[in-house]
């Protein structure tokens, strides 16, 4: 019976939330957020800024006490068994904290002694783990000496240290150029090809869309849509856009609100989302003096439409 | 604050044994630059025991029935213990724990808070020990003691570095930034260090003020120190221990409360 139930509570899920809520001052960050990670996966987690989501990765890591809730991770229950749970996941956080008096050998090295892994495991892993984050060679480079993709690179190699089932990270690309971006996004696929499960938040819409197998849109604490990116827009959104932009645009598209399903405005662009876009293409090529870009929906439109276009600080 | 975070952060710390890496990744750090550190810990002291040992002990016949130097030594060891624990507490940890972020990235890890603690109490104690030994070294080298009694000075030093660690601690946990730690310095560090019987014997003090200052972790201190140094038997040595070690283990208490509400929120 026991072993049963055992069978029961551990599933296949890696990360399993659920009703988690978390106050801050009597405000509530996080307002009853629920989600399960199925292991191999890569699950994301969008939302503006403010919205909860690296708060609900704290609670997630046991890091902080939720106010309520359930949370299992890897199988163990979060906050009261994280130090175990931990044992087996990675973590690249917002910011690059390498240690800066250290080589980047060294910083894998100190770092795996934090799992209570042998020198002479971590050591020979170094190699390997430098190589996987195109760092090969730089294993005596100080960490002032390299470029913040590099810097990013090797947080996630020293995330690897101890080979987690999963691995959670926090905005990986922000602040990268598009050279850095792409080889950290390969890097991520093989990582789940291997099987790992991965817990992403970012801004990217791309980089969502891409990475991620399901994903989650956090809005003020609560989550306002899951599902797989192509479900999501397929669920969410007109299928097809057309961006009206120059100076008479936005009058333009008022008086013609009819010929979508849908009108949205920000600054001087404004955003038709249609079912068919034949009747609003037939009169713009009668408006040649404006300019406009016809594409299909993505996940940004979702996330706009879902979270509004107010700036969020 | 939530009501269900009172008990997490009111707990009595668990240290563990896990504490060691990060005691080590510390010692990683301090080797790359020992040498620098080593003259640092030795200068300050030795500039206070020739400067005052030989100048001003030159006028002295006599100071507690040894001759000044001979006297300030002790003074001088628990001195430097003092600093070099406080300093690492305060400067050194409040950087890998505010600037570096060292310890969210250890606290991603099996560890917790309470082993990145520990890890630091005991580290910063171990470089007080250091400063301790390196006084007394030089102590022993002018021969200002000559009893075997002085080794037990080793064991004491130690402890007053676990004292002065856990203390700096607290004010780490609370500060918003390294400005904060002149505070502690004006208002607890060098009072203490005046009124402790560092530089002279504690009963020059007026009476009121030798109450006070006998409680100060400072003067239990020097009250070891000084004797075994002078080849003598401290005089309620166990009540001076127990005094120190009482102060350790409530100020490591309430550091790790203060610094689990700082970094667990």
């Amino acid at each position: 019976m026991a072993a049963l139930n055992r069978l029961n509570t551990a599933g296949t899920d890696t990360l399993r939330v659920a009703g988690l809520r978390k106050s801050y001052g009597g405000q509530e960050v996080v307002a009853g957020i629920s989600f399960a990670v199925p292991a191999g996966t890569c699950f994301g987690l969008l939302g503006p800024n403010g919205a909860g989501k690296t708060t609900t990765l704290r609670c997630c890591l046991g890091l902080t006490a939720p106010g309520a809730g359930d949370i299992r991770l890897g199988g163990h229950t979060v906050p009261a068994d994280a130090g175990r749970a931990r044992e087996r996941v990675g973590v690249v956080p917002q910011f690059d904290n390498l240690d800066p008096d250290f080589t980047a050998g060294e910083n894998l090295l100190v770092y795996g002694r934090y799992f209570g892994i042998a020198d002479a495991a971590i050591r020979a892993r170094i190699p390997e783990l430098l190589d996987f984050a195109g760092l090969a060679g730089k294993e005596k480079a100080r960490i002032p000496s390299l470029s913040g993709g590099m810097k990013r690179r090797l947080t996630l190699a020293r995330a690897l240290v101890n080979d987690p089932d999963i691995v959670f990270l926090d905005e990986p690309t922000t602040g990268l150029d598009p050279q850095a971006r792409h080889l950290i996004w390969e890097r991520l696929k093989r990582l789940t090809a291997r099987g790992k499960t991965l817990i992403l938040t970012t801004h990217f819409m791309d980089e969502a869309e891409r990475l991620c197998d399901r994903l989650a849109v956090l809005d003020h604490g609560r989550m306002v849509a899951e599902g797989a990116p192509r479900e999501l827009i397929a669920a969410q959104i007109e299928p097809q856009v057309v961006e009206i932009f120059g100076d008479r645009a936005v009058d333009w598209a008022k008086s013609r609100r009819a010929l979508g399903e849908r009108l949205e405005v920000a600054g001087d662009t404004a955003f038709f989302y249609c079912r068919d876009p034949a009747p609003l293409l037939a009169a713009l090529a009668g408006a040649p003096a404006l300019r406009y870009l016809h594409r299909a929906a993505n996940l940004e439109d979702v996330f706009l439409k879902l979270t509004g276009r107010e700036l969020r600080d | 604050m939530n009501k269900a975070l009172f008990p997490a952060f009111f707990a009595l710390p668990r240290p563990g044994l896990r504490w060691l890496p990060i005691w080590r990744r510390n010692f990683l750090v301090w080797r790359k630059m020992a040498a620098p550190s080593i003259l640092g810990n030795l200068a300050d002291p030795l500039i206070y025991m020739f400067g005052l040992g030989y100048g001003l002990g030159g006028l002295l016949p006599e100071v507690g029935g040894a001759s000044y130097p001979a006297f300030l030594a002790a003074g001088m060891v628990v001195a430097s213990t003092m600093n070099a624990a406080t300093f690492e507490a305060l400067y050194s940890a409040f950087s890998r724990m505010h600037v570096q972020k060292t310890w969210d990235a250890i606290l991603n890890t099996p560890l917790s808070l309470d082993h990145v603690l520990t890890g630091e109490l005991v580290w910063a104690a171990s470089k007080a020990l250091l400063s301790g030994m390196a006084i007394l070294l030089v102590v022993f080298a002018l021969g200002l003691t000559a009893s075997p009694l002085a080794l037990w000075v080793v064991p004491v030093v130690f402890l007053t570095g676990l004292a002065f660690a856990a203390l700096g601690l607290i004010v780490c946990a609370l500060a918003p930034s390294y400005d904060f730690f002149m505070y502690y310095f004006t208002l607890f560090i060098t009072p203490m260090l005046l009124v402790s019987g560092v530089f002279f014997p504690a009963e020059q003090l007026p009476v009121a003020l030798r109450a006070v200052a006998g409680g100060l972790p400072l003067s239990h201190a020097v009250q070891l120190a000084r004797p075994l140094l002078l080849g003598e038997t401290p005089e309620n040595a166990a009540g001076h221990v127990a005094a120190l070690a009482v102060i350790a283990v409530l100020a490591f208490v309430l550091a790790t409360v203060l610094t689990r509400r700082r970094l667990l929120k």
